[in-house]
């Protein structure tokens, strides 16, 4: 088995007395979608921030591509963040530059690639996004789910190796969410990346994943597939299941009760 | 008691951490200019917003400003005999004090605001997380060009509040209440040396580095700055703050110029 594109060693994280890892261990696959799910203020977002070295773990260590980030310097933070994309919950565009810069942004700053190539490009990938003829206008004009697409031709225009999703599809309704979703699909089956996906949108979000970690009370636990989570035996599991997307397995005897 | 003596400890902790902090980022922001892609229309652009777009106001304050002295002098040096020197009474204050003070004060609050509210939104709303994302390093991107736009455009500015300003001495003190114009001239040109210049040069340029320091950097850390609260309501209280400290370290260091220029 190749080596994990992220891996977490004995993570921990802390917010004054309130501890939001307590000493993680966990791996998200290279190629691979993996869901964080959990319940609100229980560090999903926290672990992104971790990742993605806008935050230091207070123990432990991560490592990208077996390389401990949390020990790394502002110059070698960005060299290893040019391999990540990111699509913040609120889609975080630059609001005071046009949707066509925003998109031109990763490239004009990080490429010497000339004016009219990087035209080409951000309109194409402008185009791909269902976003023609939204070039001049300004993030404050779009609606959430094109600021989304926005935000996700930005992350994508480097092309990636590691795409985080930071709760994707909050605040949008489900024929957005869905298309969302269904972009996921067809970047992932272009790119190839390797996806990290904090979401509240259970069980939906499940189709989407080859791995899901739950978080809950500072720790991790990782299911080989969403199925598996619903057969687990651990009453907080079955409580945090039971809350978010109902009753889903239920016994024969049960259903003799019920 | 020793709760009180703990809070103090604290207290006194995290203004040592916020100092190191801003310390920090003043180091980052100044480094920021010798990195690579400079970004030369965004300076300009600033330079617009903070020096081009504050002259209307500069020029208003920099005017009553010396009318007043004109005014104040007049009757001031009238009971000694002297009104020939209004001339060198209005320029000396201007240059040596009032023109680098008031403009800086003028430029805290138009642009300093501005710049602090800008920055926090930003750190509000993920943008500036996004910036480090993408590898773009938010110093050089966003707060350098600022830094330098403010180090060019107050100096300048502060230029021409003291000439508005001698204007203003002018019109009252020669047009309105009839002092000799060549006695004010010729008293500006026998009294002002280089020394008042370069005292004045001095200060626009401490003055921008304070206004621009801490009116970005509050908005930077808006996140980190303990009791400010959150969303719309931690940039309010922190673009006030800032605008306060600014003030107050302007006239801080005001003192600390003088005393030892003189």
């Amino acid at each position: 088995m190749s080596e994990p594109a992220i891996r977490f060693i004995d993570v921990t994280k802390k917010f004054g007395k309130q501890v939001v890892l307590d000493r993680v261990n966990v791996d998200f696959p290279t190629g691979m979608t993996t869901v964080i799910a959990g319940g609100s203020g229980q560090g999903k977002s926290v672990s992104l921030k971790l990742i993605l070295g806008l935050m230091k773990p207070d123990s432990g260590r991560i490592m990208v591509d077996g390389q401990d980030i949390s020990a790394m310097g502002r110059r070698e933070l960005n060299r290893i963040r040019t391999e990540f994309g990111v699509l913040f919950q609120g889609a975080a565009l630059l609001d005071s530059i046009t949707v066509f810069e925003n998109v031109a942004l990763p490239l004009e700053e990080r490429t010497s690639l000339s004016r009219q190539e990087i035209k080409e490009r951000v309109e194409e990938m402008l185009a791909r996004f269902d976003l023609t003829g939204h070039g001049d206008k300004y993030p404050a004009q779009l609606s959430g789910g094109m600021k989304k697409r926005v935000g996700l031709a930005r992350a994508l225009m480097l092309q990636p190796r590691i795409m985080l999703f930071d709760e994707p599809t909050t605040g949008l309704d489900p024929k957005i969410s869905m298309e969302i979703y269904r972009l996921f699909f067809e970047t992932q089956k272009k790119y190839g990346f390797t996806s990290i996906i904090v979401s509240h949108d259970i069980p939906k979000v499940f189709n989407l994943a080859d791995q899901v970690i739950l978080l809950n009370n500072g720790h991790m636990t990782t299911f080989a597939s969403p199925e598996e989570i619903q057969h687990s035996a651990d009453p907080e599991i079955i409580s945090f299941v039971e809350t978010t997307m109902g009753q889903i397995y239920v016994s024969k005897e049960m259903e003799k009760i019920s | 008691m020793f709760k009180y003596i703990e809070k103090l400890g604290d207290s006194a902790l995290y203004a040592l951490r916020d100092l190191g902090r801003m310390g920090v980022f003043l180091v980052q922001a100044l480094a920021g200019i010798f990195s690579r892609p400079f970004r030369f229309m965004e300076t300009v652009r600033q330079i617009r917003e903070i020096g081009v777009n504050s002259f209307g106001v500069i020029a208003f304050t920099g005017g009553f400003t010396g009318m007043v002295l004109g005014l104040q002098g007049y009757y001031t040096l009238s009971k000694f005999g002297a009104k020939s020197a209004l001339g060198s009474a209005v320029a000396l204050s201007l240059i040596r004090e009032l023109g680098p003070v008031l403009t800086a004060l003028m430029v805290t609050g138009r642009a300093g605001s501005a710049m602090c509210a800008e920055i926090g939104i930003m750190r509000n709303s993920e943008q500036l997380d996004a910036l480090e994302c993408m590898a773009i390093d938010p110093f050089r991107f966003l707060i350098t060009p600022k830094l330098l736009a403010t180090l060019i455009s107050v100096p300048i500015l502060t230029l021409f509040f003291n000439l508005i300003g001698i204007a203003g001495g002018y019109l009252v003190g020669v047009g309105l209440l009839g002092v000799n114009p060549g006695a004010y001239a010729s008293g500006i040109e026998q009294s002002v040396v280089n020394l008042d210049i370069n005292l004045g040069i001095v200060k626009s340029f401490v003055f921008a580095l304070l206004i621009v320091w801490i009116c970005t950097g509050r908005g930077y850390f808006v996140h980190k700055i303990r009791g400010a609260g959150f969303g719309a309501e931690a940039v309010s209280r922190i673009t006030t703050q800032a605008v306060v400290m600014a003030s107050i370290s302007v006239l801080l260091w005001d003192y600390l110029i003088t005393a030892v220029m003189l």
